[in-house]
């Protein structure tokens, strides 16, 4: 079934065009990846996605659902979470009350909206971590706060901007593998990633982005063999 | 389930600290029974008007501490509560114990009529907005005849101490009393705020707006949450203060200067943290009254002065307020490493 159906969203800044007529469909339970060089228009696709950004024209479906136009808060309340490229946690809060923020969702009740933050945490591994602040916690452990906080609304779709960015490479093989965790748990994902080794390991589809155009979609493997995506982002693809 | 998280589920909720229990209850009895070693009337009224700014911050810190937009107006709330409770005394005879709750409601409708425009603003844009605001409700009230325009409202004294009337011309301890108990319960509904789920939302809005909007909560929904209750707080003050000093007038309850002191309490004190106002209010007010007495009158503004030095001291080497020189392990959640 197709969770997320985008037909040609368009937004344009002045005289750029971030995003031209992009068209794509999300199926549940897979993981969408997108790439695109700097400056192609994949974290503005987010945006347009959830509401961020009022995109110019085109369509979202989120489960057959229009969800065009509507606010980034109605949007997550149906079941789409994100994480950003720029990480955003509330930094003078400890990370249990970053979750539970976000487990206030669907648990009323403090003490339940409490337990489910913690069971959260202790799925991205971080429950020693509980009671520090956001602001005193690691790069990669932050990148691991926003899932978890976006985890705790129970999305059936996660949008994930660079979870691997910005992190040393001791970090990255265990945020690859909380994101297989993650899709394993029934959550659709679409994420965008710089680092193509880890796309072509974890997705289902690839949609590759290039000045603000849709320029390939498809599985892994015929992105990898796509000439446009090899002239214009990868180049050499290092299979291994 | 591993144990890990076994232990963790089993955590109190709140880390409730005997110590901080003990020091509140004690603190409560102190202040109860103060009056009865006969304190004079210059010290009551020092507690008094402790107690006042310490409400009034503390309704300056649900705005600005939990949801982190900063009202340089809420003198306005202030102000309708004062005149709430005069007008209808006087025009009416209505009991001010009547007539506040009316005062809150009509501060809680223009937070309402405020909020919706004005919230949409952040930062500076804010700040200013609110500022205006509150110097408008000034100059209303100074050219409004039905509620005596610049003179303002004088509420007729009653030949006897009056619980109905809220006036006690013998003592000031029943004044003490009432604002005791108004402190007490503020202090209480505020710290139940601050750690419900509303105070959690209230704090992700204050951190990130953008990153609660991804977390289902209403932005703009809930900075107007905020502010009603902040300015629903700010206005019984206002209306116990009219009934303390009989006399109001658009240059005493709408000055801007309300506004700025409990912006100054809450900064001494501690931004976002329950204590904060009370510690400020605490400090800062006998620090104001003092220096009045004995500096105000070199001409010099020398009160001024000293006052303005104490905060840029605290301002630059205790940003967090005086509230940061107590281990956060005593008055917060204990943090376990």
């Amino acid at each position: 079934m197709k969770i997320l159906s985008v037909e040609n969203l368009s937004r344009s800044f002045g005289g750029i065009k971030a995003n031209d007529n992009i068209s794509f469909k999300v199926d549940e339970g897979t993981i969408l990846g997108v790439i695109g060089p700097n400056g192609a228009g994949k974290s503005t696709l987010f945006d347009l996605i959830t509401g961020y950004t009022k995109a110019d024209n085109g369509k979202v479906e989120f489960f057959n659902k229009n969800i065009f136009g509507l606010s980034p808060d109605k949007i997550s309340n149906l079941g789409v979470g994100r994480t950003f490229q720029k990480l955003k946690p509330f930094a003078d809060q400890t990370l249990l009350e970053n979750v539970m923020i976000g487990s206030f969702v669907k648990e009323k009740n403090i003490k339940k909206a409490r337990n489910k933050a913690l069971e959260i945490i202790d799925f991205v591994d971080l429950i020693e971590k509980r009671h520090h602040f956001a602001r005193e916690l690691s790069t990669g452990q932050r990148k691991r706060l926003e899932m978890a906080r976006a985890m705790a609304i129970e999305p059936k779709l996660l949008l994930m901007d660079e979870v691997t960015g910005g992190v040393d490479q001791k970090t990255i093989p265990g945020l690859v593998e909380l994101i297989i965790k993650l899709k394993k748990s029934g959550v659709t994902i679409v994420t965008i990633e710089h680092n193509i080794n880890i796309i072509m390991e974890i997705s289902d589809n690839v949609l590759a982005l290039d000045q603000g155009k849709s320029i390939a979609f498809g599985s892994p493997k015929e992105i990898q063999n796509n000439k446009q995506v090899i002239d214009s982002y990868l180049g050499t693809f290092d299979a291994a | 389930m591993d144990n890990k998280l076994l232990i963790a589920k089993s955590e109190s909720l709140w880390n409730t600290n005997n110590k901080v229990i003990f020091f509140i209850s004690s603190l409560i009895i102190l202040l109860f029974a103060l009056p009865l070693f006969g304190l004079n009337s210059f010290y009551l009224h020092l507690f008094i008007m402790i107690f006042m700014h310490a409400v009034m911050a503390q309704s300056w810190n649900v705005i600005a501490g939990f949801s982190g937009q900063i009202s340089l107006g809420h003198g306005a709330f202030f102000g309708i509560g004062a005149y709430a409770t005069s007008f209808f005394y006087i025009e009416y005879g209505i009991s001010p114990w009547i007539s506040m709750p009316f005062g809150i409601l009509i501060s809680g409708f223009f937070a309402i009529l405020i909020g919706i425009p004005m919230l949409r603003l952040s930062g500076h844009y804010f700040a200013i907005a609110t500022l205006l605001i509150g110097i408008s409700f000034q100059v209303v009230f100074q050219r409004w005849d039905l509620v005596g325009a610049a003179s303002g409202l004088w509420v007729p004294m009653t030949s006897e101490d009056s619980w109905i009337a809220l006036q006690f011309h013998r003592s000031k301890v029943p004044y003490y009393y009432i604002f005791l108990i108004f402190f007490i319960i503020t202090f209480f509904i505020v710290w139940l705020l601050s750690r419900s789920k509303l105070g959690y939302r209230l704090r992700a809005v204050r951190d990130d707006p953008q990153a609660a909007l991804s977390l289902c909560i209403n932005v703009s929904n809930y900075k107007i949450i905020a502010y009603v209750i902040s300015a629903m707080i700010m206005a019984p003050m206002g209306s116990l203060f009219a009934q303390y000093i009989l006399i109001i007038d658009p240059d005493r309850v709408f000055n801007i200067e309300i506004s700025i002191i409990v912006l100054l309490i809450t900064v001494l004190g501690g931004i976002g943290n329950v204590w904060g106002p009370i510690i400020g209010a605490a400090i800062l007010i006998p620090i104001s009254e003092y220096s009045r007495i004995y500096l105000g009158g070199t001409g010099g503004a020398v009160d001024l002065i000293l006052y303005g030095l104490i905060l840029m001291i605290i301002c630059i080497f205790r940003p967090d307020g005086l509230i940061s020189f107590v281990p956060k392990d005593i008055l917060e959640r204990k943090k376990q490493r």
